[in-house]
């Protein structure tokens, strides 16, 4: 290290991943994502709300209990099959919201424009966005709009941040995880990230795969209304199933173990998965959720969840254990162990 | 999932588990040549459910790993040249070379594409007239066919724009390379499934004979690896050595003859050098004269750059199955996927990489441990 230690400790605390510049796998949600937010974001900016890093903050104002989120959206294509940008802007911040445990209320959107995005994209773009706040019930209520130079965006860009208020008596966070407590997924796993990847990559298959993207508000309004002890709630978006996992095993200082047997994933997904070489565990999902409940709870909430539309598929995938705390295991398909651990960067094809 | 599900049930799992268990009467140590054996022993744990007797070490068969650090800054002053376009299997973008990687290098600005078959540059070469496209054709027999049906495609398409940096090795060279060591303490091979799928498995039966060692040509389900390994035991127990085909619904002994006339036309088989483990004779292919206008290195007249890997990485003895990951100090602490030392560790397939993305760094013992 240089001796020249800037005053304030300006000096750049990233070295040790080695990269000088952002690579984009520091956006992959993996490992490096969370080193670029502990060491670059986290300590500038410490303070009990943020500490947590959990999907959203969660605080009180007067007697009421809040919770506060924000997400930028940039995926390409903007129109996929399943959703499109506007969707995926809505949907992910209500999701976010709705992770805390909160009634998603109010939404704010900016949006970033590439000069030369034809107007009829925009327009779809917003009709989508309108079409899924309303399904969602949540308010647009401010915004921004930005335009830069051709080729210094891709498309559009957008923003969304919410805030939504926390019913009494709901107690909802990572830390929560207890030993015991069972593990249910919501649906059929890897999804999106498939879907996304497939019109992409411009690859065919015999069925064309949708986004699951969908608000999960609904579903956890019904989940919190029944009598069910649930400790935590997570949507896996980017990093997929794994890396939500490792997360709250850590939070909660507990390990996690899963069964691969009983992990819901449809036959065009996992198919998809093995031509490209990609572990679905690690693949993002839009439009599902993760739920660890009392695991004397955990039949009454499967039975409940199976009941709403975005549930019928919902499974009990593992469960919490005191054993190995802070990382995640599995029972393989043919009766083997392995760690499940975060991705180092990118899931990235193999060769062969 | 029909094709799949079969090779991965636990039922069958367990009863061929049992019968190796049953046949195993003294230590043996069996090597998986293949990158992708070595990944799906890691994923699914197999190697937990084999008997201890029984040791499995990972051969030199991810061929992301053993190209180069020579071939890979050639890569490097390719890509940041602004009138290529590079294009390159996904899992050698993370490879570092002396300086950076393929993926810091696009971050820099370099347009450097993911491709999933060869035949995509074509594609893009005929869209991008004012720019070369180059291809980063490495891998072993299982990827020279279509990195040279890619190449003679370009040549009777007249293609002028497209080039291919050839780094191909083969896998017989180095399997009797590893036997040849005075370190060698592998008594049996699961043979490479893909590889044999192109060219049979003639070519093992000298080798097989040589060196009296058993090769069972295996397939990369977990079921799979358990007859193949099933196989060999018997073999080795019995005191055979012989050439044996677990794969058979992929693999026969002449292998694609096609595929093969196609390599023979477009590639010759040269010296060639393996990070981690040196050169070794007649161990790869290069393009042919008649192909030297799609020869990169040619063109781009990269000269000869001198480097120099970790003195403290051990991914030598890795690829040749004397250490296991392991064994090495730095593994899973300085030596990580984001930060890797060397060859076993840059590829989703070296044996490295695999022990530490199924998290085997995180265990207290990890050769034998039982982490619940």
């Amino acid at each position: 290290m240089s001796s020249e230690v800037g005053l304030l400790g300006a000096s750049c605390p990233i070295p040790i991943t080695n990269y000088k510049e952002i690579v984009l796998a520091h956006g992959s949600g993996g490992k490096l994502s969370q080193q670029l937010i502990e060491k670059m974001i986290l300590p500038q900016f410490r303070n009990d709300l943020l500490e947590p890093l959990h999907d959203g903050a969660i605080f009180s104002l007067g007697k009421q209990r809040l919770a506060f989120s924000t997400d930028s959206y940039v995926v390409s294509p903007i129109f996929f099959p399943g959703g499109d940008i506007g969707k995926l802007a809505v949907h992910g911040t209500v999701n976010d919201l709705a992770m805390c445990g909160a009634r998603p209320l109010y939404l704010s959107a900016a949006f970033i424009l590439e000069e030369g995005l034809p107007m009829d994209d925009f327009w779809r773009v917003v009709q989508s966005m309108q079409e899924a706040a309303a399904a969602a019930g949540v308010q647009l209520v401010t915004g921004d709009t930005k335009v830069v130079d051709r080729g210094k965006a891709d498309k559009i860009f957008i923003n969304t941040s919410g805030i939504g208020v926390i019913p009494d008596g709901v107690n909802i966070q990572p830390r929560n995880a207890r030993v015991g407590d069972r593990i249910i997924v919501s649906g059929p796993i890897a999804v999106h990230g498939i879907a996304i990847m497939s019109v992409r990559e411009g690859l065919e298959f015999e069925s064309e795969i949708a986004s699951d993207t969908a608000p999960l508000n609904g579903l956890v309004e019904a989940m919190l209304r029944s009598e069910a002890d649930i400790h935590v709630l997570r949507d896996p978006t980017r990093g997929g199933v794994t890396s939500a996992l490792s997360e709250i095993a850590h939070s909660a200082a507990v390990g996690i173990e899963l069964e691969e047997a009983r992990i819901p994933i449809t036959e065009e997904v996992r198919g998809a998965c093995e031509i490209l070489g990609l572990d679905p565990l690690y693949v993002a999902n839009e439009g599902k959720l993760l739920a660890i409940v009392a695991a004397e709870h955990a039949d009454e909430l499967l039975g409940l969840m199976r009941e709403h539309s975005l549930g019928r598929e919902s499974a009990i995938i593992g469960g919490v254990v005191a054993e190995h705390p802070g990382f995640v295991t599995m029972k393989t398909r043919v009766g083997g162990r392995r760690v499940v651990d975060m991705l180092s960067g990118e899931q990235l094809p193999r060769i062969c | 999932m029909k094709y799949l599900d079969e090779y991965r049930d636990e039922e069958l799992a367990r009863k061929i588990v049992d019968e190796i268990r049953r046949i195993t009467t003294r230590p043996w140590v069996l090597m998986e040549v293949c990158g992708g054996q070595t990944h799906s022993i890691v994923k699914y744990g197999i190697d937990r459910l084999l008997p201890n007797a029984i040791e499995l070490v990972h051969g030199p068969g991810c061929p992301v790993c053993v190209t180069s650090l020579e071939m890979i800054d050639k890569a490097h002053a390719i890509a940041q040249r602004p009138d290529v376009i590079f294009c390159s299997f996904g899992d050698m973008l993370r490879v570092p070379g002396s300086e950076c990687d393929l993926l810091v290098l696009k971050s820099r600005g370099a347009d450097i594409r993911i491709v999933y078959s060869p035949i995509d540059c074509l594609k893009i070469a005929r869209a991008n007239p004012d720019k070369k496209v180059v291809f980063f054709a490495i891998g072993f027999e299982t990827t020279a066919p279509s990195n040279a049906m890619a190449v003679f495609q370009a040549k009777k398409q007249g293609i002028a724009n497209f080039s291919v940096l050839v780094s191909h090795v083969l896998v017989p060279p180095s399997i009797a390379s590893i036997l040849q060591s005075p370190l060698n303490r592998v008594q049996g091979f699961l043979g490479p499934g893909h590889v044999c799928t192109v060219m049979g498995y003639r070519e093992y039966e000298p080798l097989a004979e040589r060196f009296k060692v058993p090769i069972v040509i295996t397939g990369f389900e977990p079921l799979d690896i358990l007859e193949g390994v099933l196989m060999t035991i018997r073999q080795l127990e019995a005191g055979s050595w012989r050439v044996e085909n677990q794969y058979p619904r992929v693999v026969n002994r002449e292998g694609n003859r096609v595929a093969q006339d196609l390599v023979n036309k477009v590639f010759e088989v040269c010296d060639r050098k393996w990070r981690g483990v040196g050169s070794i004779p007649k161990s790869g292919y290069k393009l042919r004269y008649d192909f030297k206008e799609h020869d990169a290195e040619r063109i781009f007249e990269v000269k000869e750059i001198d480097t120099q890997e970790p003195a403290r990485c051990i991914s030598g003895l890795v690829l040749r199955g004397v250490k296991k990951p392991h064994d090495c100090a730095c593994f899973g602490k300085e030596c990580t996927p984001e930060h890797p030392f060397g060859a076993t560790m840059v590829s989703a397939e070296g044996a490295c990489a695999a022990y530490y993305a199924y998290g085997r760094h995180l265990e207290a013992n990890p050769q034998t441990a039982d982490v619940a």
